[in-house]
Protein backbone atom coordinates (compact mmCIF):
# COMPACT_ATOMS: atom_id res chain seq x y z
CA UNK A 1 0.00 0.00 0.00
CA UNK A 2 1.20 3.40 -0.79
CA UNK A 3 0.96 6.38 1.71
CA UNK A 4 0.44 9.38 0.32
CA UNK A 5 2.64 11.39 3.14
CA UNK A 6 5.47 12.74 1.81
CA UNK A 7 7.84 11.80 4.34
CA UNK A 8 6.89 8.26 2.83
CA UNK A 9 7.90 8.35 -0.24
CA UNK A 10 11.29 7.72 -1.51
CA UNK A 11 13.45 10.73 -2.33
CA UNK A 12 13.03 12.24 -5.84
CA UNK A 13 15.28 13.54 -8.72
CA UNK A 14 15.03 15.83 -10.81
CA UNK A 15 14.35 13.10 -13.64
CA UNK A 16 12.55 11.06 -11.35
CA UNK A 17 10.10 13.94 -10.80
CA UNK A 18 8.97 14.71 -13.87
CA UNK A 19 8.43 11.19 -14.29
CA UNK A 20 6.50 10.97 -11.55
CA UNK A 21 4.14 13.83 -12.86
CA UNK A 22 2.94 11.13 -15.50
CA UNK A 23 3.05 8.44 -13.62
CA UNK A 24 -0.51 6.65 -12.76
CA UNK A 25 -0.23 6.57 -8.87
CA UNK A 26 -2.00 10.47 -8.06
CA UNK A 27 -0.41 10.54 -4.78
CA UNK A 28 3.44 10.61 -6.75
CA UNK A 29 2.17 12.93 -8.83
CA UNK A 30 0.63 15.31 -6.23
CA UNK A 31 3.52 15.00 -4.33
CA UNK A 32 6.18 15.49 -7.75
CA UNK A 33 4.41 18.53 -8.15
CA UNK A 34 4.97 19.81 -4.99
CA UNK A 35 8.91 18.44 -4.90
CA UNK A 36 9.78 20.88 -8.31
CA UNK A 37 8.23 23.86 -6.51
CA UNK A 38 10.39 23.46 -3.42
CA UNK A 39 13.47 22.48 -4.72
CA UNK A 40 13.44 25.18 -7.46
CA UNK A 41 14.08 22.77 -10.80
CA UNK A 42 13.81 25.49 -12.74
CA UNK A 43 14.59 23.32 -16.17
CA UNK A 44 12.11 23.49 -19.26
CA UNK A 45 11.30 19.75 -18.68
CA UNK A 46 10.14 20.77 -15.52
CA UNK A 47 8.25 23.56 -16.28
CA UNK A 48 6.26 21.82 -19.21
CA UNK A 49 5.61 18.64 -17.05
CA UNK A 50 4.10 21.13 -14.30
CA UNK A 51 2.28 23.42 -16.93
CA UNK A 52 0.83 19.65 -18.23
CA UNK A 53 -0.45 19.37 -14.88
CA UNK A 54 -2.17 22.58 -14.71
CA UNK A 55 -4.65 21.02 -17.25
CA UNK A 56 -4.91 17.51 -14.83
CA UNK A 57 -8.26 16.05 -15.26
CA UNK A 58 -7.31 13.08 -12.85
CA UNK A 59 -6.96 13.84 -9.61
CA UNK A 60 -10.57 15.16 -8.93
CA UNK A 61 -11.81 15.36 -5.12
CA UNK A 62 -15.76 13.80 -4.96
CA UNK A 63 -15.70 17.97 -4.61
CA UNK A 64 -14.64 18.51 -7.83
CA UNK A 65 -11.37 20.09 -6.81
CA UNK A 66 -8.23 19.50 -8.41
CA UNK A 67 -5.21 18.89 -5.74
CA UNK A 68 -2.85 18.28 -8.27
CA UNK A 69 -3.52 21.32 -10.62
CA UNK A 70 -3.10 23.42 -6.74
CA UNK A 71 0.30 21.95 -6.35
CA UNK A 72 1.29 22.68 -10.51
CA UNK A 73 0.29 26.47 -9.76
CA UNK A 74 2.33 26.93 -6.81
CA UNK A 75 5.20 25.64 -7.90
CA UNK A 76 5.07 27.38 -11.09
CA UNK A 77 5.29 30.65 -9.28
CA UNK A 78 8.32 29.34 -7.40
CA UNK A 79 10.12 28.74 -10.46
CA UNK A 80 10.11 32.27 -12.16
CA UNK A 81 9.68 30.84 -16.16
CA UNK A 82 7.63 33.47 -17.64
CA UNK A 83 6.34 30.56 -19.94
CA UNK A 84 3.91 29.24 -17.64
CA UNK A 85 1.98 32.70 -17.69
CA UNK A 86 -0.63 31.98 -20.49
CA UNK A 87 -1.42 28.45 -18.60
CA UNK A 88 -1.33 30.12 -14.80
CA UNK A 89 -4.01 33.03 -16.25
CA UNK A 90 -6.04 30.35 -17.82
CA UNK A 91 -5.92 28.42 -14.21
CA UNK A 92 -7.63 31.96 -12.97
CA UNK A 93 -11.05 30.29 -14.75
CA UNK A 94 -10.41 26.73 -13.04
CA UNK A 95 -14.06 26.10 -10.90
CA UNK A 96 -11.48 25.15 -7.80
CA UNK A 97 -10.83 28.08 -5.27
CA UNK A 98 -7.58 26.76 -4.37
CA UNK A 99 -6.08 26.63 -7.84
CA UNK A 100 -7.36 30.24 -8.44
CA UNK A 101 -5.59 31.42 -5.43
CA UNK A 102 -2.80 29.77 -6.25
CA UNK A 103 -2.31 30.67 -9.98
CA UNK A 104 -3.02 34.45 -8.32
CA UNK A 105 -0.19 34.43 -5.85
CA UNK A 106 2.10 32.45 -8.94
CA UNK A 107 1.08 35.46 -11.50
CA UNK A 108 2.04 37.92 -8.96
CA UNK A 109 5.73 36.04 -8.05
CA UNK A 110 6.16 35.99 -11.80
CA UNK A 111 5.68 40.04 -12.14
CA UNK A 112 3.31 39.76 -15.10
CA UNK A 113 1.12 42.74 -16.08
CA UNK A 114 -0.21 40.13 -18.88
CA UNK A 115 -2.40 38.85 -15.57
CA UNK A 116 -4.50 41.88 -15.00
CA UNK A 117 -7.18 42.01 -16.58
CA UNK A 118 -7.88 38.61 -15.50
CA UNK A 119 -7.31 39.38 -12.09
CA UNK A 120 -9.82 42.13 -12.15
CA UNK A 121 -12.45 39.79 -13.48
CA UNK A 122 -12.61 37.69 -10.21
CA UNK A 123 -13.43 41.08 -8.57
CA UNK A 124 -15.97 41.76 -10.74
CA UNK A 125 -18.95 41.33 -8.23
CA UNK A 126 -17.21 43.95 -5.72
CA UNK A 127 -17.46 42.50 -2.27
CA UNK A 128 -19.69 39.74 -2.79
CA UNK A 129 -16.59 37.82 -3.47
CA UNK A 130 -15.96 37.82 0.13
CA UNK A 131 -18.96 35.77 1.10
CA UNK A 132 -17.71 32.39 2.58
CA UNK A 133 -19.31 29.82 0.72
CA UNK A 134 -21.83 27.16 1.97
CA UNK A 135 -20.27 24.14 2.56
CA UNK A 136 -16.95 25.42 2.31
CA UNK A 137 -14.17 26.54 3.99
CA UNK A 138 -13.63 29.33 1.48
CA UNK A 139 -15.36 32.95 0.06
CA UNK A 140 -16.19 33.21 -3.67
CA UNK A 141 -12.86 34.24 -4.40
CA UNK A 142 -9.64 34.12 -3.87
CA UNK A 143 -9.94 37.94 -2.59
CA UNK A 144 -6.62 38.44 -0.47
CA UNK A 145 -4.36 36.87 -3.37
CA UNK A 146 -6.06 38.67 -5.80
CA UNK A 147 -6.03 42.07 -4.40
CA UNK A 148 -2.53 41.61 -3.34
CA UNK A 149 -1.51 40.86 -7.34
CA UNK A 150 -2.93 43.37 -8.14
CA UNK A 151 -1.05 45.93 -5.92
CA UNK A 152 2.13 44.33 -6.61
CA UNK A 153 1.55 44.25 -10.20
CA UNK A 154 0.94 48.26 -10.65
CA UNK A 155 -2.53 47.78 -11.87
CA UNK A 156 -3.20 51.57 -10.46
CA UNK A 157 -6.78 51.39 -12.89
CA UNK A 158 -7.86 48.77 -10.26
CA UNK A 159 -8.10 51.56 -7.28
CA UNK A 160 -11.75 52.04 -7.57
CA UNK A 161 -11.87 48.53 -7.69
CA UNK A 162 -10.00 47.56 -4.60
CA UNK A 163 -11.30 50.81 -2.08
CA UNK A 164 -14.78 49.08 -1.30
CA UNK A 165 -12.50 45.92 0.13
CA UNK A 166 -11.79 48.45 2.74
CA UNK A 167 -15.17 48.49 3.89
CA UNK A 168 -16.10 44.75 4.48
CA UNK A 169 -16.08 43.06 7.22
CA UNK A 170 -13.11 40.21 6.73
CA UNK A 171 -9.68 41.76 8.28
CA UNK A 172 -7.31 40.17 6.15
CA UNK A 173 -8.90 41.38 2.98
CA UNK A 174 -8.97 44.98 4.31
CA UNK A 175 -5.31 44.55 5.02
CA UNK A 176 -4.65 43.13 1.59
CA UNK A 177 -6.80 46.10 0.47
CA UNK A 178 -4.77 48.84 2.45
CA UNK A 179 -1.38 46.81 0.89
CA UNK A 180 -2.49 46.95 -2.39
CA UNK A 181 -3.93 50.76 -2.27
CA UNK A 182 -0.56 52.02 -0.41
CA UNK A 183 1.48 50.09 -3.48
CA UNK A 184 -0.76 52.10 -5.84
CA UNK A 185 -1.21 55.34 -4.63
CA UNK A 186 1.79 55.91 -2.07
CA UNK A 187 -1.02 57.60 0.36
CA UNK A 188 0.35 57.38 3.43
CA UNK A 189 -3.20 56.83 5.42
CA UNK A 190 -3.52 53.54 4.25
CA UNK A 191 0.02 52.60 5.42
CA UNK A 192 -0.98 54.25 9.07
CA UNK A 193 -3.85 51.91 8.85
CA UNK A 194 -1.71 48.86 8.36
CA UNK A 195 0.94 50.46 11.21
CA UNK A 196 -1.92 50.83 13.70
CA UNK A 197 -3.09 47.38 12.97
CA UNK A 198 0.24 46.21 14.62
CA UNK A 199 -1.56 46.96 17.65
CA UNK A 200 -4.54 44.81 17.40
CA UNK A 201 -5.78 41.63 19.65
CA UNK A 202 -5.07 38.85 17.39
CA UNK A 203 -1.45 38.37 17.22
CA UNK A 204 -2.50 36.07 14.13
CA UNK A 205 -3.75 39.63 12.49
CA UNK A 206 -0.58 41.29 13.65
CA UNK A 207 2.08 38.96 11.84
CA UNK A 208 -0.38 39.70 8.72
CA UNK A 209 0.32 43.72 9.14
CA UNK A 210 3.84 43.01 9.63
CA UNK A 211 4.54 41.30 6.63
CA UNK A 212 2.37 43.73 4.62
CA UNK A 213 4.25 46.28 5.93
CA UNK A 214 7.39 44.53 4.74
CA UNK A 215 5.91 43.78 1.16
CA UNK A 216 5.42 47.30 1.04
CA UNK A 217 8.17 48.74 2.29
CA UNK A 218 6.31 51.44 4.51
CA UNK A 219 9.32 53.71 6.22
CA UNK A 220 7.72 55.31 8.96
CA UNK A 221 6.53 51.64 10.19
CA UNK A 222 10.10 50.91 11.56
CA UNK A 223 10.09 51.69 15.13
CA UNK A 224 6.43 50.15 15.63
CA UNK A 225 7.26 46.80 14.02
CA UNK A 226 10.22 46.75 16.13
CA UNK A 227 7.68 47.21 19.19
CA UNK A 228 4.70 45.10 18.10
CA UNK A 229 4.05 42.33 20.51
CA UNK A 230 5.35 39.17 17.63
CA UNK A 231 8.19 36.64 17.47
CA UNK A 232 11.07 38.25 16.32
CA UNK A 233 11.54 36.03 13.00
CA UNK A 234 8.46 38.10 11.60
CA UNK A 235 9.31 41.45 13.14
CA UNK A 236 13.04 40.58 11.21
CA UNK A 237 11.45 39.71 8.01
CA UNK A 238 9.34 42.49 8.06
CA UNK A 239 12.08 45.28 8.37
CA UNK A 240 14.24 43.71 5.70
CA UNK A 241 11.50 44.01 3.57
CA UNK A 242 12.08 48.07 4.66
CA UNK A 243 15.13 47.61 3.95
CA UNK A 244 15.12 45.70 0.53
CA UNK A 245 13.06 48.71 -0.56
CA UNK A 246 15.75 51.52 -0.09
CA UNK A 247 17.52 52.23 -3.08
CA UNK A 248 21.41 52.12 -3.56
CA UNK A 249 23.06 49.45 -1.15
CA UNK A 250 26.95 50.65 -1.63
CA UNK A 251 26.23 54.10 0.24
CA UNK A 252 23.96 53.56 3.13
CA UNK A 253 21.45 56.19 4.25
CA UNK A 254 20.50 57.03 7.50
CA UNK A 255 17.23 55.29 6.92
CA UNK A 256 19.11 51.96 6.39
CA UNK A 257 21.39 51.61 9.26
CA UNK A 258 18.26 52.86 11.41
CA UNK A 259 16.20 49.73 10.17
CA UNK A 260 19.67 47.50 10.56
CA UNK A 261 20.11 49.32 14.40
CA UNK A 262 16.29 47.82 14.97
CA UNK A 263 16.93 44.78 13.11
CA UNK A 264 20.22 44.30 15.42
CA UNK A 265 18.02 45.14 18.52
CA UNK A 266 15.76 41.79 17.90
CA UNK A 267 18.41 39.32 17.50
CA UNK B 1 4.59 45.06 49.27
CA UNK B 2 6.87 41.73 49.94
CA UNK B 3 8.80 39.93 46.95
CA UNK B 4 6.69 36.55 48.13
CA UNK B 5 3.68 38.40 47.12
CA UNK B 6 4.63 39.90 44.13
CA UNK B 7 5.81 36.44 43.03
CA UNK B 8 2.50 35.21 44.09
CA UNK B 9 0.82 37.66 42.33
CA UNK B 10 2.90 36.44 39.11
CA UNK B 11 1.98 32.78 39.49
CA UNK B 12 -1.71 33.50 40.37
CA UNK B 13 -2.05 35.84 37.29
CA UNK B 14 -5.12 34.37 35.55
CA UNK B 15 -4.92 37.67 32.24
CA UNK B 16 -2.08 38.13 30.13
CA UNK B 17 -2.52 42.08 31.08
CA UNK B 18 -2.59 41.01 34.49
CA UNK B 19 0.63 38.76 34.01
CA UNK B 20 2.43 41.61 32.30
CA UNK B 21 1.70 44.17 35.40
CA UNK B 22 2.84 41.89 37.99
CA UNK B 23 5.88 41.05 36.12
CA UNK B 24 6.45 44.71 35.53
CA UNK B 25 5.89 45.20 39.63
CA UNK B 26 7.98 42.36 40.36
CA UNK B 27 10.77 43.76 38.44
CA UNK B 28 10.65 46.95 39.93
CA UNK B 29 12.01 45.57 43.28
CA UNK B 30 15.48 44.35 41.75
CA UNK B 31 15.47 41.43 44.39
CA UNK B 32 17.61 38.34 43.75
CA UNK B 33 14.70 36.11 45.03
CA UNK B 34 12.74 36.67 41.99
CA UNK B 35 14.80 35.29 39.74
CA UNK B 36 13.55 31.50 39.29
CA UNK B 37 9.85 33.25 38.42
CA UNK B 38 10.90 35.75 36.42
CA UNK B 39 12.92 32.95 34.50
CA UNK B 40 9.49 30.78 34.24
CA UNK B 41 7.60 33.83 32.73
CA UNK B 42 9.70 33.38 29.74
CA UNK B 43 7.85 30.10 29.06
CA UNK B 44 4.61 31.81 29.66
CA UNK B 45 4.18 32.58 25.49
CA UNK B 46 3.38 36.14 26.80
CA UNK B 47 5.94 38.65 24.71
CA UNK B 48 5.38 41.69 26.46
CA UNK B 49 5.69 40.25 29.68
CA UNK B 50 9.04 37.76 28.68
CA UNK B 51 10.87 41.29 27.57
CA UNK B 52 9.40 42.79 30.81
CA UNK B 53 11.32 39.60 32.43
CA UNK B 54 14.38 39.47 30.06
CA UNK B 55 14.66 43.08 31.29
CA UNK B 56 14.36 42.60 34.91
CA UNK B 57 17.23 39.13 34.67
CA UNK B 58 19.37 41.97 32.88
CA UNK B 59 19.13 43.93 35.71
CA UNK B 60 19.71 41.74 38.18
CA UNK B 61 22.97 40.86 36.40
CA UNK B 62 25.57 38.25 37.18
CA UNK B 63 23.00 36.75 39.93
CA UNK B 64 20.90 35.40 37.05
CA UNK B 65 23.73 34.07 34.87
CA UNK B 66 23.77 30.34 36.90
CA UNK B 67 20.05 30.50 36.97
CA UNK B 68 19.16 31.01 33.41
CA UNK B 69 22.11 28.31 32.47
CA UNK B 70 20.63 25.57 34.85
CA UNK B 71 16.68 26.73 33.64
CA UNK B 72 17.18 26.51 30.28
CA UNK B 73 14.42 25.21 28.44
CA UNK B 74 15.32 22.14 26.78
CA UNK B 75 11.21 21.50 25.14
CA UNK B 76 10.31 25.73 24.42
CA UNK B 77 12.77 27.56 22.20
CA UNK B 78 10.71 30.17 22.33
CA UNK B 79 11.83 30.83 26.27
CA UNK B 80 15.20 29.20 25.28
CA UNK B 81 15.75 32.64 22.97
CA UNK B 82 14.87 34.66 25.96
CA UNK B 83 16.88 32.97 28.31
CA UNK B 84 19.84 33.70 25.40
CA UNK B 85 18.95 36.93 24.68
CA UNK B 86 19.41 37.89 28.61
CA UNK B 87 22.73 35.78 28.50
CA UNK B 88 23.51 37.76 26.40
CA UNK B 89 22.60 41.05 27.15
CA UNK B 90 24.94 39.88 30.63
CA UNK B 91 27.78 39.34 29.02
CA UNK B 92 29.27 36.82 31.89
CA UNK B 93 31.62 34.44 29.65
CA UNK B 94 30.07 31.21 31.79
CA UNK B 95 27.87 31.38 29.02
CA UNK B 96 30.30 30.92 25.94
CA UNK B 97 30.10 26.80 26.19
CA UNK B 98 26.31 27.23 25.82
CA UNK B 99 26.55 29.75 22.92
CA UNK B 100 28.68 28.33 20.89
CA UNK B 101 26.57 25.18 20.94
CA UNK B 102 22.78 26.66 20.89
CA UNK B 103 24.20 29.42 17.58
CA UNK B 104 25.56 26.14 15.64
CA UNK B 105 23.65 23.42 16.55
CA UNK B 106 20.06 25.07 17.89
CA UNK B 107 17.14 24.10 15.89
CA UNK B 108 15.29 27.03 16.41
CA UNK B 109 16.48 30.32 14.50
CA UNK B 110 15.48 32.73 17.05
CA UNK B 111 18.18 30.66 19.61
CA UNK B 112 20.92 30.69 17.32
CA UNK B 113 20.50 34.24 16.50
CA UNK B 114 20.79 35.06 20.23
CA UNK B 115 23.23 32.95 20.87
CA UNK B 116 25.29 34.75 17.62
CA UNK B 117 25.20 38.02 18.13
CA UNK B 118 25.69 37.23 21.94
CA UNK B 119 29.42 35.23 21.37
CA UNK B 120 30.42 38.97 19.87
CA UNK B 121 29.85 40.81 23.50
CA UNK B 122 31.03 38.66 25.92
CA UNK B 123 33.33 40.28 29.18
CA UNK B 124 36.40 38.25 28.24
CA UNK B 125 37.88 40.24 30.78
CA UNK B 126 36.54 37.78 33.49
CA UNK B 127 37.77 34.87 31.91
CA UNK B 128 41.63 33.80 33.96
CA UNK B 129 44.40 35.08 31.27
CA UNK B 130 45.41 31.73 29.98
CA UNK B 131 41.51 31.03 28.63
CA UNK B 132 41.33 34.23 26.54
CA UNK B 133 42.33 33.73 23.84
CA UNK B 134 41.43 29.98 23.34
CA UNK B 135 37.78 31.43 23.66
CA UNK B 136 37.99 34.39 21.26
CA UNK B 137 39.08 31.51 19.10
CA UNK B 138 36.17 29.57 19.70
CA UNK B 139 33.75 32.36 19.60
CA UNK B 140 35.43 33.76 15.94
CA UNK B 141 35.10 30.21 14.92
CA UNK B 142 31.79 29.60 15.37
CA UNK B 143 30.47 32.68 14.06
CA UNK B 144 32.73 32.53 10.84
CA UNK B 145 31.41 28.50 10.30
CA UNK B 146 27.31 30.16 10.43
CA UNK B 147 28.20 32.99 8.76
CA UNK B 148 27.66 30.37 5.33
CA UNK B 149 24.39 29.27 6.77
CA UNK B 150 21.66 28.68 5.00
CA UNK B 151 19.00 31.38 6.80
CA UNK B 152 19.92 34.72 6.04
CA UNK B 153 18.75 35.51 9.48
CA UNK B 154 21.53 33.07 10.69
CA UNK B 155 24.41 34.77 8.53
CA UNK B 156 22.37 38.59 9.62
CA UNK B 157 23.25 37.98 13.39
CA UNK B 158 26.69 36.07 12.53
CA UNK B 159 27.82 39.67 10.89
CA UNK B 160 26.41 41.44 14.02
CA UNK B 161 28.51 39.01 16.50
CA UNK B 162 31.55 39.12 14.13
CA UNK B 163 31.45 42.90 14.13
CA UNK B 164 31.63 43.32 17.71
CA UNK B 165 34.60 40.35 17.79
CA UNK B 166 36.30 42.55 15.84
CA UNK B 167 37.25 45.55 18.46
CA UNK B 168 39.50 43.01 19.47
CA UNK B 169 43.17 44.18 17.30
CA UNK B 170 44.19 40.14 18.09
CA UNK B 171 40.74 39.03 15.66
CA UNK B 172 40.29 42.45 13.94
CA UNK B 173 42.20 41.73 10.71
CA UNK B 174 40.93 37.85 10.14
CA UNK B 175 37.26 39.12 10.51
CA UNK B 176 38.04 41.94 8.57
CA UNK B 177 39.19 39.84 5.71
CA UNK B 178 36.45 37.24 6.20
CA UNK B 179 33.98 40.49 5.31
CA UNK B 180 35.35 41.44 2.17
CA UNK B 181 35.33 37.76 1.21
CA UNK B 182 31.78 37.34 2.35
CA UNK B 183 30.45 40.32 0.49
CA UNK B 184 31.14 38.57 -2.90
CA UNK B 185 29.60 35.79 -2.31
CA UNK B 186 26.50 37.00 -0.50
CA UNK B 187 23.88 36.14 -2.76
CA UNK B 188 21.06 38.01 -0.35
CA UNK B 189 21.11 42.09 -0.84
CA UNK B 190 19.88 43.06 2.71
CA UNK B 191 22.61 40.68 4.36
CA UNK B 192 25.14 42.67 2.22
CA UNK B 193 24.25 45.99 3.47
CA UNK B 194 24.65 44.62 6.76
CA UNK B 195 28.06 43.68 6.04
CA UNK B 196 28.83 47.05 4.67
CA UNK B 197 27.34 48.68 7.19
CA UNK B 198 30.04 46.97 10.02
CA UNK B 199 33.24 47.42 7.28
CA UNK B 200 32.30 51.57 7.20
CA UNK B 201 32.16 51.16 11.17
CA UNK B 202 35.26 48.97 11.53
CA UNK B 203 37.38 51.26 9.16
CA UNK B 204 36.29 54.10 11.38
CA UNK B 205 38.35 52.60 14.16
Amino acid sequence: MVDSSPEAVTPLTEESAIASLQQEDLSLRYYAAWWLGKFRIRTKAAVNALIVALADEDHRTELGDYPLRRNAARALGKLGDRSAIPSLIQSLECSDFYVREAAAQSLEMLGTTAAIPALKLLLKDGVEATKQVTGRPHAVEPCEAVIEALGSLGATETVPLIEPFLNQPIVKVQYAALRALYQLTQNDAYGQRLVNALNGNDVKLRRVALTDLGAIGYLPAAEAIAKCAVESSFKLIALKGLLAHLASEANLSESAIEIMSLMDSLL
Amino acid sequence: MVVLQLIQAVEQASEPAQLVAAVQALVAVKDKSAISTLIAVLGYNNPTAAIAAVAGLIELGTDSVQPLMEQLDEYNYGARAYSIRALAAIGDPHALELFLESAATDFAPSVRRSAAKGLGTLHWQQLDPEQVYPAWQKAMQTLLSISSDGDWSIRYAAIVGLQALANIPELAAQIKIHFDLQIQTESDREVRSRIIWAQQVLSQV
